[in-house]
């Protein structure tokens, strides 16, 4: 087992090299002068030329990949040209806000998804199985701004208890913070939700007709313990993997949520910096991102021991 | 004991005052950028500037200037020269003394600071000098009438000089104005913060004791907001939402008529590309384009009626605006028979459109207008990015580009249709247009100025390397208990004489 995490281990670093010179170059691909987008309305050419200086944008490829990777190894990811403000600053101030949104999403669709998944299973044909399946449905197909909007039309602007956007730290106020989040995070944690109960109940009823099943069932324990310490514990393999692939893309892919409820978090802050063409702010976004995400997978590795004996030998 | 008793009784009142002036919760439609007035290059930087930081001058509700920081001004005889005294008592938000010299340092920021916006704009100020402490005199290497106009936005404003020495590039981090209110903070996509600064000159009319700027880019969220009591004014409202607002007159809405413009820009000598097609080619082709526009139509159904049409880069309600160029009404049959007469009845081109959802829709109103006259429009989205590359490569036909304006006309004109300037994506060029264009900016006399514009417009017009549609207007949906909304044409929120009844 330790031989497996201590490969694991070693392979993030290549891994995270060979992701630097994609996100590098990649972002080269994207049309358009960012010299031109940054010199806003007036297209001062004393300006543009300024800022492709600035940006080394006439040096060829590799020799701009040095200046920004050695930066990044002695800790210093650049600057917005936008705002001047450090980059590291921007991520040190959204990573938080992110975490914290994308683990109550993750929270609300742990909740719902998995006992959805299992009541799904094992109602397998009944009335359950059908309302399961029709929340399922309703949480892949609702299009998550649009559920936004709504509960705040409802929430905020009828009823006036949540409030309508906006951010609180929770050091600062961790009731105003809670009241703050509690939308966005649901309407997040309702399609993810969706998607767990739906693997949750495709790999319950393929485990709930194993051999070990029935032997458990013949052995004459309750239904209770073989559903859940049998049967789940088995399921779970790829639920954790989905898991962590679904906290991943919330990091970075939470944006239309944030945008709808102004959450200053990473997809707002990386949406903006395409459109806005500031390079250092993507680069470094998309780097954190890249590690949490790596970081994460390994989490996920380490979950399968916990979750499966089996994998420990 | 007598004094010192009253004076305490002051300070008790002056503090009482202070806790109890409200906080004004402002909902921005985008993020700005860099708070420092000599690098900034958004217009929303503007409208937190106007409460962070003051300018020589400012403009009023008809667009003429008014004193700020320069309590007077004077020309020279031969407009070379632009005297100014400056505002005696005034200091930055650090305590230091604004005078002639901090308005020396200012202006050689702006001219000298590597990156900076303002250079461009006090191209003609060749050197400062400062007369007495209290005095400054702008020395100009041509006559330059724009100038205090330009004067009236970001190369007006003042900086502190110590707070701008000791922070160097990162000045924009920590802005240390002049202006109403000071900075406290700012979260990048989440709020900036400001906050009453008790040495304003003139606090008397400063009726808060906190601005908080929020960007909310979705016009929708941001209404939301101001219906859920979480912001007092929002700017940008989206114009389909202003009649119901108006019917539910549960909060005032403020419409004004920008000085920027809506307009289709046409490559008639940006590069090759202008010869390739009928568009560029021939005016007459351009004119018949015009001709089959419907611009009150246009107006309709992309702003919902929520902007003045125009064809000139002022509107029609601007003092210089060319009233011997009025706005053509739609004629398609003239439209077909100058297409016919051209030898081309069914040209066709290209139509850039940024993938805003205005340029689409007004990409999309033009080419089922322009049909009926025999046109056929092939409209390409691209990303702003993209789309401001290709109009600066002279890359396309046609191009939906707005400008958001300057209080000068100059400001809508020269950049774009003087010879080789930065914003002719047109790729216009004449020289007599250009000599008109230098006559206009030496020139002071109103009435004479009015009518060399008559000449330009004249000029330009018939040659159309923009055809301008209509002059959007600012919407501002806001708190009623907000009073003293001043609606200053160049969109931006005056905070100065604004109050919020408890």
């Amino acid at each position: 087992m330790f031989e497996f995490l201590l490969k694991r281990i070693a392979s993030i670093l290549p891994t995270l090299v060979v992701v630097s010179m994609l996100i590098f170059g990649l972002q080269q691909l994207l049309p358009g002068d960012p010299a031109k987008i940054l010199a806003g309305e007036e297209q001062d050419p004393t300006v543009v030329a300024y800022l492709r200086a600035k940006l080394h944008l006439d040096e060829p490829l590799p020799v701009r990949y040095g200046y920004w990777i050695g930066g990044v190894l002695q800790g210093d990811l650049g600057e917005s040209v936008r705002t001047q403000q450090p980059v590291l600053t921007l991520v040190l101030q959204k990573l938080p806000v992110t975490l914290e949104l994308a683990l109550l999403a993750m929270t609300i669709a742990l909740l719902i998804g998995i006992p959805a998944g299992i009541v799904s299973a094992v109602g397998r044909g009944t009335a359950w199985d059908t309302a399961a399946n029709v929340l399922a449905l309703w949480g892949i197909s609702t299009p998550n701004f649009w559920l936004g909007i709504l509960m705040i039309m409802l929430f905020s602007v009828q009823l006036g208890w949540l409030p309508a956007s906006g951010y609180v730290s929770p050091f600062e106020d961790l009731g105003a913070n809670l009241a703050a989040m509690i939308m966005p995070a649901f309407v997040l944690g309702n399609a993810i939700a969706a998607v767990l109960m739906r693997h949750t109940r495709s790999a319950m009823l393929q485990v709930m007709s194993a051999d070990y099943v029935r032997t458990a069932r013949a052995k004459g324990l309750s239904e209770r313990v073989v559903v859940l310490k049998h049967a789940l514990r088995n399921a779970l393999t790829p639920i954790i993997t989905l898991g962590a692939l679904e906290l991943g893309t919330l990091l970075s892919g939470a944006v239309l949520t944030e945008q709808v409820f102004t959450i200053p978090g990473f997809g707002k802050l990386i949406v903006d910096a395409v459109f806005n063409r500031d390079y250092a702010v993507v680069q470094g976004v998309v780097l954190v991102t890249a590690t949490t995400y790596i970081v994460l997978n390994l989490l996920a590795d380490l979950a399968y021991f916990a979750a499966n004996p089996r994998l420990r030998h | 004991m007598m004094k010192k008793s009253l004076a305490a009784a002051l300070l008790v009142a002056g503090l009482a005052h202070a806790q109890t002036l409200p906080n004004l919760r402002v909902g921005l439609a985008e993020d700005p950028d860099v708070l420092d007035p000599t690098l900034a290059r958004s217009f929303v930087g503007r409208l937190v500037f106007s409460a962070l930081c003051d300018k020589l001058v400012d403009v009023d509700d008809k667009l003429a200037i008014v004193p700020q920081l320069a309590q007077s001004y004077e020309w020279s005889a031969d407009s070379k020269a632009l005297t100014m005294k400056i505002r005696p008592g005034v200091t930055f938000h650090d305590g230091e003394k604004l005078d002639a010299a901090a308005v020396k340092f200012n202006l050689d920021r702006h001219k000298t600071m590597p990156g900076s916006n303002r250079r461009g704009e006090l191209g003609p100020v060749a050197s400062i000098d400062v007369v007495d402490p209290m005095t400054v005199r702008l020395n100009l290497s041509a006559p330059f009438t724009p100038l205090l106009a330009i004067l009236s936005d970001r190369a007006g404003m003042m900086v502190s000089p110590k707070a701008a020495q000791a922070a160097g590039d990162k000045f924009g981090l920590k802005p240390v104005c002049s202006g109403a209110f000071k900075f406290v903070e700012r979260v990048a996509q989440d709020r900036i913060t400001l906050e009453r600064y008790d040495g304003y000159w003139n606090k008397a009319a400063i009726n808060f004791a906190k601005v908080t700027y929020t960007p909310i880019p979705d016009a929708t969220v941001r209404l939301a907001n101001l219906k859920s009591g979480q912001l007092d004014f929002i700017e940008r409202v989206a114009s389909s939402d202003v009649e119901k607002l108006e019917i539910e007159k549960k909060f005032k809405v403020s419409r004004i008529t920008e000085i920027g413009y809506q307009g289709i820009t046409i490559n008639i000598g940006k590069s090759d590309k202008a010869q390739q097609n009928p568009l560029g080619r021939d005016p007459r082709v351009r004119e018949a384009f015009e001709l089959a526009l419907d611009r009150q139509g246009l107006a309709q159904v992309v702003m919902d009626n929520e902007a003045k049409i125009g064809n000139q880069w002022v509107a029609p309600s601007n003092a210089y605006y060319a009233k011997n160029m009025p706005l053509p009404k739609r004629d398609v049959e003239k439209a077909r028979a100058l297409l016919k007469a051209a030898g081309v009845p069914n040209p066709s081109f290209t139509l850039v459109a940024p993938t805003t959802s205005d340029a689409q829709r007004i990409a999309l109103v033009i080419q089922a207008m322009t049909r009926d006259a025999g046109f056929d429009v092939k409209i390409q989205s691209a990303e702003f990015a993209t789309s401001l590359n290709m109009a600066d490569k002279g890359d396309f036909d046609a191009y939906v580009l707005a400008w958001s304006g300057r209080p000068d006309p100059d400001g809508n004109l020269y950049s774009f249709h003087g010879c080789k300037q930065p914003l002719n994506y047109a790729g216009y060029c004449s020289a007599d247009t250009d000599k008109l264009l230098d006559q206009s900016r030496a020139e002071r006399d109103p009435a004479k100025r009015k009518k060399l514009f008559e000449q330009i417009a004249a000029q330009i017009l018939k040659e159309r390397p923009v055809i301008y549609l209509y002059h959007r207007n600012w919407l501002w949906a806001y708190n009623p208990k907000l009073s003293g909304v001043r609606e200053i044409p160049d969109g931006l929120l005056r905070i100065s004489g604004l109050k919020l009844a408890p």
